[in-house]
């Protein structure tokens, strides 16, 4: 501001006006951060407020038909999938990691490329994704279960392993020193040592990969495919919760149960959300 | 010694897993894609302004132009509000209500798209139809759908930056006689605000790829329109290929193949202009 004050008074206007400024600043600001809790807490509420009474127990039997619109089968398959494709991503995305941070060198020419490829992975959307694995493991699996997984695993590597360098990163010299100097090998230090304590933060970055793999919508369609029955082989067909939510909304047909299967949903990762945060918090206060 | 060497070279094989899934990414959706757009012509393909497969026209211009709509319309509603979310968070919330607030924002990136699109659905549609008019499935809805769910990539990356710059800003400031407002408005964001455009295109890669919640409020008419057309329905790059891969043949399977291609390169755009400025934020601390 250039305005000189040169009196007292048009000083003292000044202030006011500052702090009339102040004031409004801080209100936009309160009011947005007020408005973004706000539409969560409407969405969370809504959602359960409209679905938990639809919550009947057929939704949970053991088959699906049109009649009972049974969540049953796609809660198994998303299971199915879940474990899937954590069995895949995690010794890839865990070792990745430890490359990383315990054998590279800076001198190392891959690293870069490693790094630059893993956060591509990280911004593709996943209907790409879904469109890859339905040109890629559909060759090979057709729609199954295991195209589904494959191609989730890949979609999760770079979360684990980002979250596990982090963890590795954070675990100090002195134990891996300490351990060299008990005349341990590298690679028994990295099992015995390291990847324990770094443990909490995999763990945070596995439990949010889940939350993924159970929203994930758009990556499953065409490689997971959307058959009904839960799925008993890994050859077989099967849609998941979050992909039998959006048939179950596009029909219109049974929008109760589209309601109920969104509070599942909801519930679901609001669970792993709260698991993930208690690690984190756990680790902070060590 | 022979086990420390097979496990080295077994923990590089992991790591260069990424390097394959995006090779393998690249050369399958080219592969598969260049031969449709080869089949209806480069230029036809971009810049056709009519897409009916049954009648051999394959334009994806409106969807082009659907995903520019729907992301802009997320960014104007999103950002303002996420940037805000993001300085009370670092520099007015009482400390009280910081672990909640933020727990609710790390919430709102785990929700799957489906329930964003779902609450879309029964809540923002009807919202639209009653108030503002038309039939509710609209540029319009997608674009506060879009705005809501990238609230938490911009909040997030927008905090960390604001956090990052050094208290001595703030304090030089405050030192100086400006308000607890004025310093971090006037001093602190626009010294973040690298990270923060960092965040704004992050969050452009999130609303350009969201597809299901897309899919369930934005009408999906692929029909040219302009920007003033808030109210008619519109359909996206990601929001096609889902809809119509499902019994699409031959050309047309390829021509939605070859959309894929198009909204992957777009996302690589994105991509590298994001870790530039994420480059240059470094480079500035």
């Amino acid at each position: 501001m250039t305005v000189v004050a040169n009196d007292e008074k048009s000083y003292e206007k000044i202030i006011a006006k500052n702090r009339r400024t102040a004031t409004a600043m801080r209100v936009v600001t309160i009011a947005a951060a007020l408005l973004t809790t706000l539409v969560l807490g409407f969405l969370i509420v809504y959602i359960l407020v409209k679905g938990v009474p639809h919550l009947t127990p057929e939704l949970f039997a053991w088959e699906y038909d049109s009649e009972n619109v049974s969540m049953m089968p796609a809660l198994i398959n998303t299971i199915e999938i879940a474990v899937l494709t954590l069995l895949l991503a995690i010794p890839c995305s865990i070792g990745a990691a430890i490359y990383l941070v315990e054998y590279a060198n800076a001198k190392n020419r891959m690293i870069p490329f490693i790094r630059m490829t893993a956060e591509t992975l990280t911004g593709i959307p996943s209907i790409v994704y879904g469109l890859f694995g339905m040109l890629f493991f559909n060759r090979f699996f057709g729609m199954s279960i295991i195209s589904g997984a494959l191609t989730l695993a890949i979609m999760v590597l770079p979360v684990i392993m980002r979250t596990t360098e982090e963890a590795l990163i954070a675990v100090p010299k002195k134990y891996r020193e300490g351990s060299f100097g008990l005349g341990a090998g590298k690679l028994r230090t990295i099992f015995r040592i390291v990847l324990p304590a770094a443990l909490p933060g995999i763990f945070s970055g596995i439990v949010l990969s889940v939350g993924r793999i159970v929203g994930e919508t758009a990556a499953l369609i065409y490689t997971a495919g959307t058959f009904t029955k839960a799925a008993t082989s890994l050859g077989a067909s099967g849609r998941t919760l979050a992909v039998h939510m959006y048939l179950l909304s596009k029909e219109g047909l049974n929008t109760d149960q589209a309601y109920a299967t969104a509070v599942v949903l909801l519930v679901l990762v609001i669970a792993i959300n709260f698991v993930a945060g208690r690690i984190v918090r756990g680790r902070q206060q060590d | 010694m022979v086990k420390e060497k097979v496990m080295k070279a077994v923990f590089f094989a992991t790591a260069c897993i990424s390097i394959l899934a995006v090779g393998l990414i690249c050369i399958f959706l080219f592969a598969n894609g260049m031969p449709g757009i080869r089949e209806i012509g480069l230029f036809k393909f971009l810049f056709g302004t009519v897409w009916r497969p049954g009648n051999g026209d394959y334009g994806i211009l409106p969807m082009i132009l659907g995903s520019l709509y729907v992301t802009a319309g997320a960014i104007i509603i999103g950002v303002p509000i996420g940037i805000l979310t993001a300085a009370f968070l670092a520099q007015f919330c009482p400390a009280r209500w910081y672990p909640a607030i933020k727990a609710g924002v790390e919430l709102m990136a785990g929700i799957p798209s489906v329930v964003y699109g779902f609450f879309g659905l029964v809540v923002i549609v009807p919202f639209v139809r009653n108030t503002v008019g038309g039939k509710g499935y609209s540029i319009l809805t997608a674009s506060i759908l879009l705005g809501i769910m990238i609230l938490p990539t911009i909040v997030n990356v927008s905090e960390s930056a604001i956090r990052a710059v050094p208290k001595s800003y703030y304090e030089g400031s405050l030192a100086l006689g400006a308000t607890h407002e004025r310093s971090v408005y006037r001093m602190v964001l626009p010294a973040a605000k690298s990270g923060i455009f960092a965040g704004v295109i992050l969050g452009i890669g999130r609303a350009i790829g969201e597809t299901m919640a897309v899919i369930m409020v934005a009408g999906n008419q692929p029909a040219m329109r302009a920007p003033n057309e808030l109210l008619k329905g519109v359909c996206t790059l990601t929001a096609n290929i889902v809809i119509e891969m499902g019994y699409a043949q031959d050309l047309h399977r390829k021509a939605l193949i070859a959309t894929g291609v198009v909204l992957f390169v777009f996302i690589l755009i994105i991509n590298i202009s994001f870790s530039l400025v994420k480059r240059k934020v470094v480079r500035e601390s």
